[in-house]
């Protein structure tokens, strides 16, 4: 489940898992580095509708405020509540701990997205 | 004296060399040409201290003493001696932000104390550090309304409010995508039944003022539950004096608090420097405009205060920054502080209820004895406002020759209202005696 080769990503550093026809969002192990200790997630809220490519919530690291994209549009249907408490989860397991998931209304808008091989070539020309 | 200090030809030199230019014109030559200033400063030739103690002494005797009852916005309160004998310690007034946790454990703790002071004023939860004035503090309000309300445009606000917060706003808001709507008053007091017809989706929140401009108590009962149902945000400024005797902005329901510590150990001076005072439900407190200072420990495990929670300013979040305030107004909300310390919870509450007793006497004998009218028959605080017969500048005017700031005419702040409209502050201060000469001297005037 925390294998990065099955997930897809954004040049923005978010990966996404989707199941059905909910795609789950997090930031990548590459993100969670740069970023250094994370210290508040702010938590979205279940129903908010977004669009492709909008931003969704922002994650405080001690060294910098970051907004996070959602790579499909759709509805919040889940929250990952325990990121409000214990934000440090990303550093520690970023590839499970998922920010929120979304209800897809066009899963062809995946098809946009990088797989990790692409993501790791993109970080390089960084 | 020099017209301001300068550096010496040998240091302007040393510096330039130091960083590689010949001129102090190649040192701004990246600032356009056409924009950069030519010739010399029209600054006056430089004078003697006495030259200039003696100018300053001249303007000084211009000012005119008279008993005031002044206020829209700005008060003359008792200023107990410990505030100017505490903040004029230069550990305090010199020190340049002095923010280091290292070596300003003095002045964090000061910050933190008005924080705690301002939450408990206003029952609620978050406070920052202060910003620059209560219009300034509405103006951030409402920015931090939008910030934390979705897909949200629209700013309501009372046409009771402050009209320079009014200004204020305007001046915030004019190159953003953010609509102000004034909501229309009735009998001197918001017109709570016009709230439900603005509000939908695209409202992040609605400001309103109590006491307002003039003077008068609003009752806000239900309103906080009728905007959370839209999910937009009420935001509440009082004069915090007030809070002392009426229901506080978290009683209210109130998300965000706001108003003017100005009342607080503050002279009136020209209308300022004065404090803004935000508090918050925690939920905003990622969002609170401004710095914060926090309460934690240092390495041996003893108690220390730090700036925390930085992370809206610009250093932090660049140009994705939600506020551009990036200071606070430390020196005179020491002031605030020291104030609140000395009169202490009881004696708050005195001042509260000594300013609205004499407020009341004043309106009370000016109708009865001088056959003044109230603009509106509403509850006040410690101003009220007086619709005259006359234009309310010419009784102004005329009652100054008796020694007597009258009050503000209300036109002056805003041209769009009525005349005759006079606004008229009684705080601790006036006695019995000064009051009873009010009430001749408008008789007079009157006449």
């Amino acid at each position: 489940m925390a294998s990065p080769e099955k997930l897809k990503f954004q040049k923005s550093h978010e990966w996404t898992r989707v199941e059905g026809s909910i795609a789950y969002v997090g930031i990548s192990d590459h993100a969670q580095e740069e970023l250094g200790d994370i210290v508040f997630v702010e938590i979205p809220e279940v129903d908010d509708e977004f669009e492709a490519g909008e931003e969704v919530t922002n994650i405080e690291s001690v060294k910098a405020a970051s907004p996070i994209y959602t790579p499909v549009s759709g509805k919040v249907v889940k929250v990952n509540q325990e990121l409000e408490d214990a934000p440090e989860l990303i550093n520690q397991k970023p590839y499970e701990a998922f920010i929120f998931a979304i209800e897809m209304t066009d899963p062809s808008e995946l098809d946009n997205l990088l797989s990790y091989e692409e993501y790791q070539k993109a970080i390089e020309e960084e | 004296m020099f017209p301001y200090l300068p550096h010496t030809d040998k240091e302007i030199k040393e510096m330039l060399s130091d960083i590689g230019v010949d001129s102090i014109d190649e040192l701004f030559a990246d600032i356009p040409a056409k924009i950069r200033f030519k010739g010399e400063l029209k600054l006056p030739q430089g004078q003697s201290e006495l030259e200039v103690y003696t100018r300053l002494k001249t303007l000084a005797e211009n000012n005119q003493q008279a008993v005031s009852f002044l206020g829209a916005g700005n008060y003359d309160h008792i200023i107990p001696s410990t505030v100017g004998a505490l903040m004029g310690r230069t550990e305090f007034y010199t020190s340049y932000t002095p923010y280091q946790p290292e070596i300003s454990q003095g002045v964090l703790q000061a910050i933190f104390e008005f924080q705690t002071l301002m939450c408990e004023l206003t029952s609620l939860q978050v406070s920052n550090a202060s910003l620059y004035d209560g219009h300034t503090a509405a103006s951030e309000a409402c920015a931090l309304a939008v910030n934390s309300t979705r897909k949200t445009d629209t700013i309501l606000y009372s046409s009771t409010i402050h009209p320079y917060t009014k200004q204020v706003l305007e001046t915030y808001f004019e190159d953003l995508k953010i609509k102000l709507v004034e909501l229309p008053e009735k009998e001197g007091v918001l017109d709570t039944d016009s709230v439900k017809a603005q509000l939908g989706d695209n409202v992040a929140g609605l400001l309103v003022q109590s006491p307002n401009i003039y003077g008068n108590l609003e009752d806000y009962t239900g309103l906080s539950d009728l905007l959370h149902e839209h999910k937009s945000l009420l935001i509440v400024s009082s004069n915090p004096m007030a809070l002392g005797a009426i229901k506080s902005q978290g009683e209210w329901g109130a998300d965000i608090a706001i108003g003017d510590t100005q009342p607080f150990g503050l002279p009136a001076y020209y209308g300022g420097p004065s404090v803004g005072y935000i508090a918050a439900t925690e939920k905003l407190l990622r969002k609170m405009p401004g710095r914060i200072v926090g309460q934690s420990v240092d390495e041996d495990g003893k108690r220390a205060f730090v700036l925390t929670l930085q992370a809206r300013e610009q250093h932090i979040k660049r140009e994705r920054a939600t506020s551009n305030i990036c200071s606070n107004q430390a020196l005179a909300a020491l002031g605030n502080t020291i104030y609140l310390a000395t009169v202490g919870k009881e004696g708050l509450k005195e001042l509260a209820e000594q300013n609205m007793q004499k407020a009341h006497y004043l309106a009370e004998k000016l109708q009865k004895e001088a056959g003044v009218k109230l603009a509106a028959d509403q509850p006040f605080f410690n101003e009220f406002t007086l619709a005259l017969p006359k234009k309310a500048a010419d009784i102004a005017g005329a009652m100054e020759a008796d020694g007597i700031f009258a009050g503000v005419p209300l036109n002056q702040l805003d041209a769009s209202k009525p005349d005759n409209l006079l606004t008229v502050a009684v705080t601790e201060k006036r006695t019995v005696e000064e009051m009873d000469r009010y009430v001749q001297s408008i008789k007079g005037a009157l006449k």
